[in-house]
């Protein structure tokens, strides 16, 4: 397993050059002085500011060649300075840590509602493959993936929070409400539903896909020649393996769901990274939305990354590939 | 006399199956009968698509849940019926009384789960009051009994750790480890080196007789036939065409295609310009016929106007001795060393 | 050809009288495409969904012809009118006809969709057929490449393109086919390699053909099949990708309608709740034109190879 989870690592490296090369390349194309994004603002002004900046620039190696910009560049990065933000004139890594928070928040009740459902109605569609319940489990996913997510945020916003005005219509709190859980709960049902609406329909396909396939194996009638009961080898045998695929299909799915947080977000007014990253739109922010781009993806690979690992502890065959 | 008084373990009478519906449908197991007897091993023998396979699964209700069904006959094990028993008791029966071995045993294992883990849950579902250690012993018991060297690290390992021939005795052991009285073989050594396919069959030999277990053992390979097997049945487009001891079978077959399955093996004793075979094929798919499914293949009956019009069933033609045919007079019994020739001449 | 293992019987070519009747036999003798064509026609979501996309086409080429309003005339005195016999989808805050918006806007959508999808295609194709082809460095350079777009979620450096360089349409297209053509890639790598295993691409190199005339001759006819179902879903998820630009005000520009749009224009919340229709209508269009994209592209994936699936 730790040789597996070594070569996977290596294999990483190569990408995460890539992303930070594109995300680099994006530095140098954004107009304005380079100089200014990396700087710290308190210091851009008085009278030493120039000098600050002569040496900022000389630091930042702006009058070397593109590779050796790159480097600084990426030695910056790692160490955690993405530079500043315009608008609010601190770090961007500052930034991104006060509005993670939320969007986490969303993000992993949504990955879990969805696992959840994902994987019982994947399983139930198998199990009556090609009966009605399939078909309707089928459709219904079809839909899932049709239906933009900030439309079924309208859709719901409407329903619920206008019309039947049962659940708040946004934000994380009711203002002046602060730390009761079950006031958050509420506001948080509506977005993360919303969310985990968008991801049922793949984790549903890619469970079925993976329940049917194992169902045809041999050992599933040796199991059952064994003895063990039909829930037994629906559980213990064929949900295990279908497991494995369910993996693959959080990975593919992982670039969407970032994506459709950021417009969850929006609908919602939830405070965010979306929100974040929409208000340094507005403002012109490049530090913040260089920043983003860069941190979403590799975020990504990161959280890739976990899934094959998880699905080399399920599937040991995986860690000989 | 009762079965129980005679020793029969398994008595399956004119056991049918059918897959599919309607227009479609084929029945691929015709009034298959035969017995088993307290320690006996039984071969059924027959080619690809003779219904050997699918009798078995028959028998022990693994078809239940698919498009087969079984539409007639009955499977007595011990008096009582497992056709038509529930789902709930003949769980109880697989894998305790009686056990499956497959053909293929790396399609047979879950390659996600670990051996021991794998042969743990033959012995929990059938005994729940056991504790975890006893369970390991007993599973690192029956491990080294085929012969599994270092059994406790193997109990921690996945199937595609181990080599073709362990894994068939690891399966072996998961089938044993309950003490079945009788144990289904399908083709166990088809998909192993022929090397190895000799210390299986040992093997196996060796553990029902440590066990007192009956055997069936499915094979188209008559050489396994004659090394371990007391009794045969031949099966030929889903229905039995003879049953006999083993010496009955192999010197005086009473059933034209018994005798040419006999006469198809070479025989390194005799020089020949062309090897014996059959002429024809057998039938695709099976569904209901009239006459002798063998008919167009015959020597014997391929113009005989019963062998076209009846059916011939199984009757007993010697002491314990089965044939379904019109015309065992005229099968010629085999003499070790003859010239098979005269086969090839009878079909020309 | 007799084969003998010890004791099962062999076969020499007899016929045998016990086969059920193939009725197929006519089956084996249509061409492939009408074969496939035939699959297609069966599955009554497929047909569906292609029917739809042709209405809605059709509908985008004839705009005019179909509405009589100017979708950007402002009319304040018509402001905000439910959905009548006068204006079918009602109206929006600025008096505009919501039904002539949806239907001009389905040309921006549907244009959008499609040229990204076609570019991304396009370019997935070629890179594709290098990398299976050449295999090697180029191969394995070429796929860490797409692994590398792949990582990154398309709207969020999209956002970031269309603030520096603002939002015009062919910048759109651009982006989206940049970050899009991962997947096409993979596809046509995928069947280059198998096909370049097989016996058609053996014999043809033994006949002495040069690498680009096997390429273009044989390799490509085989992947276009399955590369028109990955440029259907490409266009429904270029698609989805110009309505979320536009609902975010990084689209179209204004008054230009797009469906997404249009979403934007009915963001706050007096008038989501008070003039559903402004953004009913243009996001069910957009459902309605992603799911029979998704139907089609189904229904040809299982109308061009029909083993095992589903």
């Amino acid at each position: 397993m730790l040789s597996y989870a070594i070569r996977r690592i290596l294999i990483a490296i190569p990408v995460f050059i890539g992303i930070t090369v594109v995300a680099f390349v994006f530095v140098r194309a954004l107009p304005g002085d380079p100089v200014k994004m990396q700087l710290d603002p308190t210091h851009l002004t008085g009278p030493s500011a120039e000098a600050y900046i002569e040496n900022a620039r000389a630091a930042l190696g702006l009058d070397q060649p593109l590779p050796v910009q790159y480097a600084i560049w990426l030695g910056n990065v790692i160490q955690g300075n993405l530079g500043y933000s315009y608008q609010f004139k601190v770090p961007v890594t500052e930034l991104f840590a006060d509005h993670i928070g939320p969007s986490i928040q969303l993000i992993v009740s949504a990955v879990i509602v969805a696992l959840i459902l994902g994987l019982v109605l994947g399983v139930v569609a198998a199990l009556r493959q090609n009966r009605w319940a399939d078909y309707v489990i089928g459709t219904t996913g079809m839909f899932a993936i049709s239906v933009p997510g900030f439309f079924l945020g309208l859709i719901v916003l409407y329903v619920f929070g206008l019309r039947l005005a049962v659940l708040p219509t946004g934000g994380m709190n009711t203002l002046g409400v602060d730390g009761d859980v079950l006031d958050s709960i509420a506001h948080t049902i509506l977005p993360a539903g919303v969310l985990a609406a968008t991801l049922v329909g793949p984790y549903m396909r890619y469970t079925r896909q993976g329940m049917l396939e194992v169902l045809d194996q041999r050992f599933i009638t040796a199991a059952t020649a064994k003895g063990v009961s039909r829930t037994g080898v629906v559980i213990r045998h064929a949900l295990r393996n279908a497991l494995v695929p369910l993996t693959t299909a959080v990975a593919v799915q992982l670039p969407a769901l970032v994506a459709g947080t950021v417009l969850i977000e929006h609908v919602f007014a939830w405070p965010g990274m979306g929100t974040l990253i929409l208000d340094a739109v507005a403002g012109r922010d490049y530090p913040v939305l260089l920043g983003a781009v860069l941190f979403t993806a590799i975020a990504v690979m990161a959280f890739s990354l976990f899934a094959d690992l998880a699905a080399a502890i399920l599937d040991p065959r995986i860690r000989l590939a | 006399m009762t079965d129980a008084s005679r020793d029969v373990l398994l008595r399956v009478e004119n056991l049918s199956t059918q897959f599919g519906t309607g227009e479609a449908a084929s029945v691929p197991v015709q009034g298959v009968s035969f017995e088993v007897g307290r320690g006996e091993v039984v071969a059924v023998v027959g080619e690809s698509g003779s219904g050997k396979s699918v009798t078995m699964s028959s028998i022990l209700g693994l078809l239940r849940g698919t498009t087969g069904r079984t539409i007639a006959g009955s499977a007595l094990f011990d008096g009582e019926d497992l056709l038509t028993m529930s789902e709930r008791e003949l769980r109880r029966i697989r894998g305790a009384q009686i056990s499956m071995i497959f053909q293929d045993p790396g399609m047979s294992f879950n390659p996600v789960l670990t051996i021991g883990r794998q042969l743990s849950e033959a012995v929990r579902v059938h005994d729940r009051s056991l504790g975890r250690e006893q369970i390991r012993t007993r599973v690192r018991d029956l491990l080294r009994d085929v012969n599994i060297s270092d059994p406790d690290t193997r109990m921690g390992q996945f199937p595609h750790e181990f080599s073709g021939g362990m894994l068939q005795r690891a399966m072996i052991a998961m089938a044993m480890i309950n003490k079945p009285r009788l144990v289904i073989a399908d083709e166990p050594t088809t998909a192993l080196d022929v090397t190895i396919q000799a210390q299986i069959l040992e093997l196996l030999d060796r553990m029902r007789r440590d066990f007192d277990s009956s055997v069936i053992l499915v094979t188209h390979d008559l050489g396994v036939v004659a090394e371990i097997a007391d009794r045969v049945v031949v099966m030929y487009a889903g229905t039995v065409v003879e049953t006999g001891s083993v010496t009955g079978i192999f010197h005086r077959p009473q059933h034209p295609y018994t005798r040419g399955l006999l006469a198809s093996r070479p025989q390194l004793s005799e020089k020949k310009d062309h090897l014996f075979s059959i002429p024809g094929q057998p039938p695709q798919v099976i569904t209901e016929h009239v006459g002798c499914p063998f008919q167009p293949r015959c020597y014997v009956g391929r113009n005989e106007e019963a062998c076209g019009r009846t059916r011939p069933l199984l009757r007993e033609v010697a002491d314990g001795h089965s044939a379904s045919c019109h015309y065992t007079d005229r099968v010629v019994p085999v003499r070790i060393g003859a010239a098979d020739d005269r086969m090839g001449a009878l079909h020309d | 050809m007799t084969e003998t293992t010890s004791g099962s019987a062999a076969t020499t070519e007899a016929p045998t009288i016990w086969t059920v009747p193939t009725t197929t036999i006519a089956a084996t003798q249509r061409s492939p495409r009408r074969a496939a064509l035939q699959r297609f026609l069966r599955n009554r979501l497929a047909v569906a969904g292609a029917v739809f996309l042709i209405v809605v086409t059709l509908a985008a080429v004839l705009a005019p012809l179909i509405t009589a309003y100017d979708p950007n005339a402002v009319d304040l005195s018509s402001y905000q009118l439910p959905p009548s016999a006068e204006h079918w989808f009602g109206t929006d805050e600025s008096g505009r006809d919501v039904f002539a918006r949806v239907v001009f806007g389905a040309q921006v959508s549907l244009s959008v969709g499609l040229v990204a999808a076609l570019s991304a295609a396009l370019v997935g194709l070629v890179l594709g057929v290098l990398a299976g082809y050449l295999g090697g460095v180029v191969d394995a350079v070429i796929m860490r490449i797409v692994e590398v777009i792949l990582s990154f979620p398309a709207l969020i450096p999209i956002i970031l393109v269309v603030t520096i360089v603002g939002p015009s349409l062919p910048i759109i297209i651009i982006a989206i086919a940049v970050f899009e053509w991962g997947t096409a890639c993979r596809v046509s790598r995928a069947l280059i390699m198998s096909l370049k295993e097989q016996n058609l691409a053996l014999s043809t190199r033994a006949l002495g053909a040069t690498p680009f005339w096997m390429v273009t001759k044989h390799f490509i006819k085989p992947v276009l099949s399955p590369l028109t179902v990955v440029v259907t879903l490409l266009s429904a998820g270029a698609i989805q990708l110009e309505a979320a630009l536009s609902f975010l005000g990084l689209g179209v520009r204004p008054p230009q309608a797009s469906w997404g749009s249009m979403l934007n224009d009915a963001q706050s919340l007096t008038l989501l709740e008070g003039a559903p229709w402004m953004w009913f209508f243009p996001g069910v269009a957009i459902v309605l034109t992603v799911l029979s994209l998704n139907f089609v592209g189904d229904g040809l994936r299982d109308a061009l190879d029909p083993r095992g699936k589903r």
